[in-house]
Formats: structure tokens, sequence, C-alpha cells
């Protein structure tokens, strides 16, 4: 028999509804494989007794044949998402010692449809990052090496605890969020699937705010079919979010069959950029040629204003996140350094809880936003995300979906001696536009490099359109056939 | 109305704008659900969206909004079916989330215009560059403990509309005509309550002055201003300290002034340089706001009469002069009750006199509201009833209208108890007339031979004899004929 933790959610769920298999002992035997892989620090927090017993009540509501959804799944949530009673971090010092008195709606939404928590999973601090070097709680340690060698490398990021954990079977699935592609590259470096919903299919009520109007929630888990069931469960209206969407969740899943006989897929050119490495334009290709050979139309498309999308997002991003994160100021919870003056308490606190990726978003968005730079900056960049709006919304007037590298190179070295912001940044060059559009997207593991690490593949649709997107991304996890685990997992 | 400061050199204007923070009436807070009465224990009205803890997220609540259009309505502004709302950055420890929400760029209600009514009987147009809506900070408590500063969050995140005035007012008594103005309208529409000592509603004062006809001076924004007085006391210090500056060669730096009502001056808080970089952009947690006409329609319909409809009623259907209208119609409560009692007199003006002179008098006088009149509007009318049919004179009826304020009795019941009832028929006057006569014959020749004057001895002796009860008019034309 197949280990339980090789099962998939889809797999899980069926042997529980016949009884083959119980949440208890599936629960215990990610329990264990937490324990027993602990080096990897993909956990900040576990929480095995309230899992257990979320566990039991599962295995009641399937004898008695009331079982939700996710019923008895064991998943990590990314620390960003409160946890009522349960200490939520968001991979920062400056929240360590916070315990929230409430609920995300995403994780509610879980419980309710009877998900098992194992705990919260690393990231990068307030999700500024993707190589999860950033956590104030020491990174996070990819379970997959490259050939021949022993070095530890990067999950991605910011979801890099979630990501190492799926891959190292360490969950069944796991909640990310998504800001410039932090489920999609983790789940790409890692070969799992992530998946960015259109902004708004998720409420943000809950969930510590990085950058507003780019946060989203969304699913990763091991292939496409599980990614869909967590998101049905995850997304839906919330009053609590002004931004929720008011739109009906279909069951994606049942929706799903492969079928992309005339589905009109858009390769855009300006993705192919300088220096992409040989191996992942030839992926690429392939990919496109998977999708010709089941029906689907393969056409070259122009988003013009893609070369703008990275200033762009390192504009509006720090913006926000300089005033979303201006609540931590030692006052009301989290870390705080007493003083006798006000100010120097606000800059002691600050100081000693941020670390300094969140100090230099902090910097550049208190800059961007000042007198003076506001009009060159801001508003400069709120222009141009409409001009990439505007290049999406032309697009997908012609094409149903859009096939792109998910990553331009596969996981690198923990301890590789990257200081420059700007290239860590370049991380980000296929997912970015993304957000800034407010499109939905998903990563599928797609081959493995020359190195043995794992490639993916990213489709993007138009917004609201997850059922296409889920059902593009199955004809390409068929085709893909990735079924490469890393080694000694 | 011209209002001049003489200084040494010549003659000086002042140039003053106003920023009203009103707050809304609603049951709950702008973007939260938490209660916001005014008085409850520190920190009992704080949700988690007030106290910003992490991952809450603003929900705009319906009823501000309405509030605020209801009040563009009511000072004839422009409304904006689009606004949006911003972000206004800075740190205090009073302020949760590090910034306020507030609307810079696309404020809810543009342009109006009030009127407003000065002593001298004239009135002048305000113009009201906006108003938008806001979100107060909470409050911090300095003196509770020697070295430390508590913070209370029950104020954060109510509704405040922040009314600004265009730089229309030219003297301290316009400023006070304006702000009780606003005071008034606001109450009228049941959207702000008014109440100045309770911080419901709160000034920001903006001060320059010119040489009449010339470019508007440097201003300095006075804050803490939170009384009509005050802002009356800080308008005159500020007014005369830029005079003297300016007079003595100085130029006026823009800064911001805090008034100290204890010391009645104001004094520098910052300068323009150390003024604060607010970081405004557009809040993303909130999409822009969007309103029908239709729904503008439906507020519009549902509009009480403003005082200003209300003092043209009044000045056409009761007969009153414009600043006795003006001033009655500024509470609504006295309005309500002088209408009360003038539409079911036969003589308004009786009623004018009866309500804004001896009731509003006494009232001041005990220091008691209209709300607790010990006379109510259907004693009044009975009374006023009493004088026109002759059943009382008007100087019993001062007498029973003391006596109502004292007892709270019906007056009939007073004039019957206490046999007040004019005398107004011949046969009972004429004897104690003739009486009098007969008991002062030498007067009688007197006034005969010419000394007019005497008339009113006799109408004194008359009175004097039925206490006060005779029938003017009757003792008058019962003497003249019987002294012929």
């Amino acid at each position: 028999m197949t280990n339980i933790s090789d099962l998939s959610l889809v797999e899980l769920k069926e042997k529980m509804t016949n009884k083959e298999l119980s949440s208890r002992e599936i629960t215990e035997t990610y329990i264990q494989r937490i324990e027993q892989h602990k080096d990897l620090n993909a956990y900040v927090m576990t929480d095995f007794d309230r899992a257990l017993d979320a566990a039991d009540a599962a295995d009641k509501n399937y004898a008695a044949g009331n079982a939700g959804l996710l019923e008895g799944i064991p998943l990590a949530i990314k620390d960003l998402f409160c946890t009522k009673d349960l200490r939520t971090t968001a991979g920062s010092k400056i929240l360590d010692n916070f315990v929230p008195p409430y609920e995300s709606t995403v994780t509610s939404n879980l419980k309710k449809d009877g998900a098992v928590f194992l705990g919260k999973t690393n990231m990068d601090e307030f999700a500024m990052g993707s190589t999860n070097r950033t956590s104030a709680y020491g990174h996070v340690i990819s379970p997959w090496k490259a050939n021949g060698s022993s070095e530890d490398l990067t999950p991605g990021g910011s979801s890099g605890g979630s990501s190492a954990a799926v891959a190292a079977r360490l969950c069944v699935g796991a909640t990310g969020t998504d800001t410039g592609g932090s489920i999609r590259q983790p789940a790409a470096l890692t070969g799992t699937v992530g998946m960015k919903p259109t902004y708004g299919l998720c409420s943000r009520f809950g969930v510590v705010a990085f950058a507003s109007s780019l946060d989203q929630a969304g699913p990763m888990t091991r292939t496409v079919k599980d990614t869909a069931l967590m998101l049905e469960s995850m997304a839906g209206h919330d009053p609590k979010d002004s931004t929720s969407a008011k739109v009906e969740i279909p069951h994606y899943a049942g929706l799903m069959t492969g079928d992309v006989k005339g589905l009109r897929v858009g390769i855009p050119k300006e993705y192919s950029i300088d220096g992409l490495p040989a191996e992942i334009s030839a992926l690429w290709s392939k990919g496109a040629e998977w999708l010709k050979a089941r029906g689907a139309e393969i056409i070259e498309v122009s988003l013009p204003h893609t070369k703008y999308a990275l200033p762009t997002y390192y504009v509006l991003n720090p913006a926000e996140s300089s005033s979303n994160l201006a609540r931590y100021d030692g006052v009301r919870y989290g870390h705080r350094v007493e003083s006798d003056d006000l100010n120097e308490m606000y800059a002691k606190t600050r100081g000693e809880g941020f670390g300094n990726e969140v100090i230099r978003r902090i910097l550049v968005g208190t800059y961007v936003l000042s007198a003076g730079y506001y009009d060159a900056y801001y508003t400069k960049a709120q222009k141009v995300r409409r001009l990439i709006v505007n290049d999406f919304d032309a697009v997908f007037k012609d094409v149903d979906v859009l096939l792109t590298p998910t990553s331009p190179s596969t996981a690198f070295p923990l301890n590789q001696d990257e200081t420059d912001p700007v290239k860590i940044y370049l991380n980000d060059v296929f997912t970015v536009t993304v957000n800034l559009a407010g499109l939905p997207g998903i990563s599928v593991p797609a081959g493995l490099a020359e190195d043995g690490l794992p490639l993916g593949l990213q489709l993007i649709a138009n917004r609201f359109d997850e059922a296409r997107l889920f059902n593009a991304a199955l004809a390409l996890e068929r085709d893909a056939k990735f079924t490469a685990k890393p080694e000694g997992f | 109305m011209s209002y001049i400061i003489e200084g040494r050199t010549g003659n000086w204007e002042m140039v003053i704008g106003l920023e009203i923070h009103a707050q809304v009436i609603s049951n709950s807070k702008l973007f939260s659900g938490s209660p916001t009465d005014f008085g409850a224990d520190p920190n009992s009205q704080v949700s988690f969206v007030d106290a910003a803890m992490p991952g809450m997220l603003p929900v705009l609540n319906k009823k501000c909004v309405e509030q605020a259009v209801k009040t563009g309505l009511g000072l004839n502004a422009q409304i904006n079916l689009y606004s949006a709302f911003d972000r206004k950055n800075y740190f205090y420890a009073d302020l949760p989330q590090g910034y306020q929400i507030s609307q810079l760029y696309h404020p809810i209600v543009g342009n109006g215009k009030i009127e407003i009514d000065l002593e001298d009987g004239t009135t002048k147009f305000i113009g009201i560059e906006r108003i938008h809506l806001e979100q107060d900070a909470g409050k911090s408590v300095h003196d509770q403990h020697p070295t430390k500063t508590y913070v209370d969050l029950n104020r954060s995140g109510i509704a405040l509309m922040e009314i600004v005035s265009d730089p229309d007012l030219r003297s301290a008594d316009e400023v006070a005509a304006y702000i009780r103005k606003i005071r008034t309208i606001l109450r009228y529409l049941g959207t702000c309550d008014g109440n100045m000592d309770e911080g419901s509603m709160r000034c920001d004062v903006n001060v320059s002055v010119r040489r009449p006809g010339e470019e508007f001076g440097t201003r300095c924004e006075i804050k803490n201003v939170n009384s009509v007085r005050f802002a009356s006391q800080a308008i005159a210090y500020e007014a005369a300290r830029q005079v003297e500056i300016l007079e003595d060669g100085g130029t006026i730096k823009q800064e911001t002034r805090l008034f100290d009502a204890n010391k009645m001056e104001t004094r520098s808080m910052r300068s323009k340089e150390e003024a604060h970089d607010y970081r405004y952009f557009p809040d993303p947690d909130l999409p822009p706001l969007i309103l029908e006409q239709s729904y503008v329609d439906a507020i519009k319909a549902n509009m009480p009469e403003l005082p200003d409809e209300k003092k043209a009623r009044f000045i056409k259907d009761y007969g009153l002069k414009a600043y006795d209208a003006s001033v009655l119609v500024a509470d609504q409560a006295r309005a309500h009750y002088f209408e009360e009692v003038a539409k079911n007199c036969k003589d308004p003006k009786l009623a004018t006199t009866w309500v804004s002179v001896e009731l509003f008098g006494a009232l001041n006088k005990s220091g008691k509201t209209i709300e607790d009149s010990p006379v109510s509007s259907d004693y009044l009318v009975e009374l006023i009833a009493l004088i026109e049919d002759n059943t009382i004179s008007g100087r019993i009826a001062k007498d029973v209208f003391a006596e109502m304020i004292e007892s709270g009795k019906k007056p009939g019941d007073i004039v019957e108890e206490k046999g007040l009832k004019q005398i107004t028929d011949s046969s009972s006057l004429d004897p104690i007339i003739d009486q009098i006569l007969s008991d002062n014959t030498d007067k009688v020749e007197e006034y005969k031979s010419g000394k007019d004057k005497l008339f009113g001895f006799f109408v004194g002796q008359v009175m004097k004899q039925t206490g006060g009860k005779a029938n003017p008019k009757m003792v008058n034309d019962r003497l003249k004929e019987k002294l012929q």
C-alpha cells in the first residue's frame, strides 16, 4: 500500500469515506513526520492536541455520514492567518507574543468544512520575501537537494514553510498568501501546486495585512484537484472584507475534465526575458505543445507593459505596507521596548521588532508617499498599474488562459550571498503582474531541471475564471506527469 | 457688516475660515459595529477593528453615509455620487491604526453655502468648501498618573464630518454666528448633537489679516477651540497678534497654534517645517463609495424643515421680525413651542411676547430648558386666550403667569381660585368710580381746570380699589365720561 503521506487529499477523503483510514491515523502519521523533520523548520508552531481532537471529531462525522468537504484532512496554516487562541507571528518578532482572540475567515471556512490544523507554517517576515530568509524564526529548508549536493536550498517565499511542508509530506495541503508570487513561486520551487485566486475571492479578514490591494490567500497542495477542493472551502463572500467579491463558488473539482479542446492559450512574448535559462524556455514550449496536442490553440500575445511591472509593484507594495505596518507600535499588543518618551518607544519597539527587509519596505513606502514624491512615484505607479490591467483585459478578449514560467530559476542555496534586494526581487518577475491585475494564477509542477530540482509552469486566467484555470491546469498536470519527490520524504 | 481692526499704521481686516468636526449621530462607529455612547467606561466600546488588531478590516457604516448626505443637503451643498476614502498616516498612541481613514481627494460633499444672521439684522452667505467623513482618534488622558498617559479608545473610529468653510468670515461675531448656525442646522437634521462641551463638535480656526481689499495674508491654524466663546476669544487674540507683528515690520509664519483657554492666548504648536507629512493615499481596504442619485433624492424627500425655511415661515405667518425669528428658530424645541402657541392664538404678536419675552425670560432665570418648562404650550395658549377674551388684563396675566411658573397650575384655575376675573361691566365699575370721585373732589376740580395729568391718578385709584382687575379700557372710558 502507498504511504499515507503520499496520498492526495482526494484519495484520503475517499479512504476515510470508505472507512479504510481514519482521520486520527492520518493525523498521527503527519504529526510523526513533522516531529521527524523538525530540521526543515517548516512549522513555527504546532498544535497537535487540538489537531487530534479535530481528527476524532472528523471520524465521528464520517461515521455519522455527514462529512464536510475537507473532513479530517490535516492542513498547515501559514502564520499570516490569525488563528484563535493560537499564536500568530507573521514571521516577525514584533508579534512574538501575539495570540489572536479571533479567527480569520479563510481558516474559519476550512474548519467549518472539517479540516484538521496541524500548526502554523514559517514564512518571510510579514510575507516580505521570496526566499524565506527574512523570517524572525529562522529560514525554512527545502526538502529538495540539487543532484549530488547536500547544500540547503530555499523553499521559495514568502509561503516557504507551507511549500516545504507540502513537498516534504508534513501536511496534505497548506494555506498560503500571495502578494507578488508568494504562493506560486514557492510551489514552483518545491514541485507542488500553488494557486492565487482572483483578488476578492478569498476574504482578507483576519489575514495580517501586507499590501492590501495585492494580498490574496490561496491553497497549496500536491495535485491540481486537491488545490481546487481547498479553494472551494477557503473562498466565498465575506461582509467583513469590503473588497470581498460577491460571487458564488462552484464545486471546481466537479467541473474539471482536463478537456482543453478549443481552449485559446496565450503565450506572452514579453515573458521571454533576457537571461531566462534555456531549460526553462524549453519546458515552457513543451507545456504549450502538451496543450496543443490536446486540441488547444496556441496564440502568441503581447502584454506590452510587462517590463514596468516590477518597478510598479515595488512602489505600490511598500507604500501600502508602510501604512499597514504602522499599527505595530508596541502600544496595544506585540513586542514593546519601554521608554519614557513615546517617540523613542516607537523607534525602539519597531527597530527591534522588525527585520531588515521589513524596515527597508517601510522606508521605501514612506518615501514614495511623502510630500513632493507622491505624484512621481505612487501616482505614476497607479497609472502604470492601470496600463498593466488594460494589457490583460485586451489579451483576454483573444485568449482564455496564458501560459508562462512561474520562476526564472530553480531553488537556490539558502546561504547564497545575495544581498542586492533588486536581484532578489527579480524572482517575482513572472508573478507580480497577476497580482497587479487581480487575476487568478496557478503554478503546476512541470518537470525537473538538469540540477534535479523542480520547475513550474504558470497558467493565468481572467478574473473569476478559476474553473477554466483549474481545467487547463489539470490538463497540464496530466501531461507533465510530475511524480518526483524529494529524496528521503 | 464690516469689522475693522484699527492698527497704528492703518486699518486691517481679518479673514477666517473654519473646519468644524461634527460627530455623526449613529449607533455604531464609521467602520465597526462598536457603540458610540458618550460617557461609557474607558475602553468599553472598542472592537478588534477599533483597536487595529492584525488582520482587521474596515466596513463602512451606511448610517454614517446617510447622515453625511443629509448634512450636505442641509448645507445646500453638492452631493458627490463618487467619493473615496484615504489614509492619513501619523503616529500617536491614541491612533491605533497609525492612520486615520478620511476623505482627502474625493469628499462625499462638495460646495455649499449657508446664510448666517448677524445681530444688526443683516445676513451673509458663507461658502462651504466641502464635507468629508473621517474617523475620530481615541483619547489620551494625561492627568491620571504622574508619569503615564492613559489611552481610551472608546472614541476611536467614531464617525466625524469635517465641515470646511470658505475663508468668508470677517469677524469674531461672524464666526460665532456661523458656528451657531451650523450647530442649529445639524441639530435640526439630527446628524450631530452639537454639544461642544462633550466634544461632539470641535473646531479648528484659520486666521489671517490683510489690508482691506488686498490679497489674503499668511494664515495660522488654531486648534483646540471648543466653544463659541473660545472661538471669538481665540480669533480676537490671534488677529491682534498678527497685526502687531505686521505693524512691527515682521512677517507671519504659517503654523499651527494651540488656544489656551486659561491664558486666553494662542501659542505655537508646530511650524510649517515641523508639520506632519500625512502621506495620504487611497485606502486599499475600501472600494470607492458610489451613490445612486435616487438614494440622494430619497433622503432629500425626507428632509425636515430647516431653520431658514422655518424663519421665513415665521416671518410670513406670525409677523416676526427677521432677527427675532432667527433667534427663535436657532433652537428647534423653542421654535416648536412657539409655533404650538402661535398657531392657536388669534394674535401671533401676543404669542411672540409671551413666548420670547415672558417664558424664555423665566426659563433663563431659573436655568431651565424648554423641555422642562413648567408651563406647557397648551396652558400658555389658554392664558393668552384669557387675555384675548378680556377675562383678565395683561397685567393680571403676568401675575397668573408667575403663579403658573411656580405651581404649574392651569391659568383658568388660578384666575378662578384667586378671583382675578376682570371687571368688564359698568354696573360693577361705576359705583367704585363714583366713590373715588366723591372722595377726591379737590382733584376732580384741579383736573377740570386743566391739570390733565391727574387722569392717571384716577386710573391708579380705580386699579388699586379693584386689585388690578378692572378692564383698563373700560376704566378709561368710564372715567373720561364721568369727568367731563
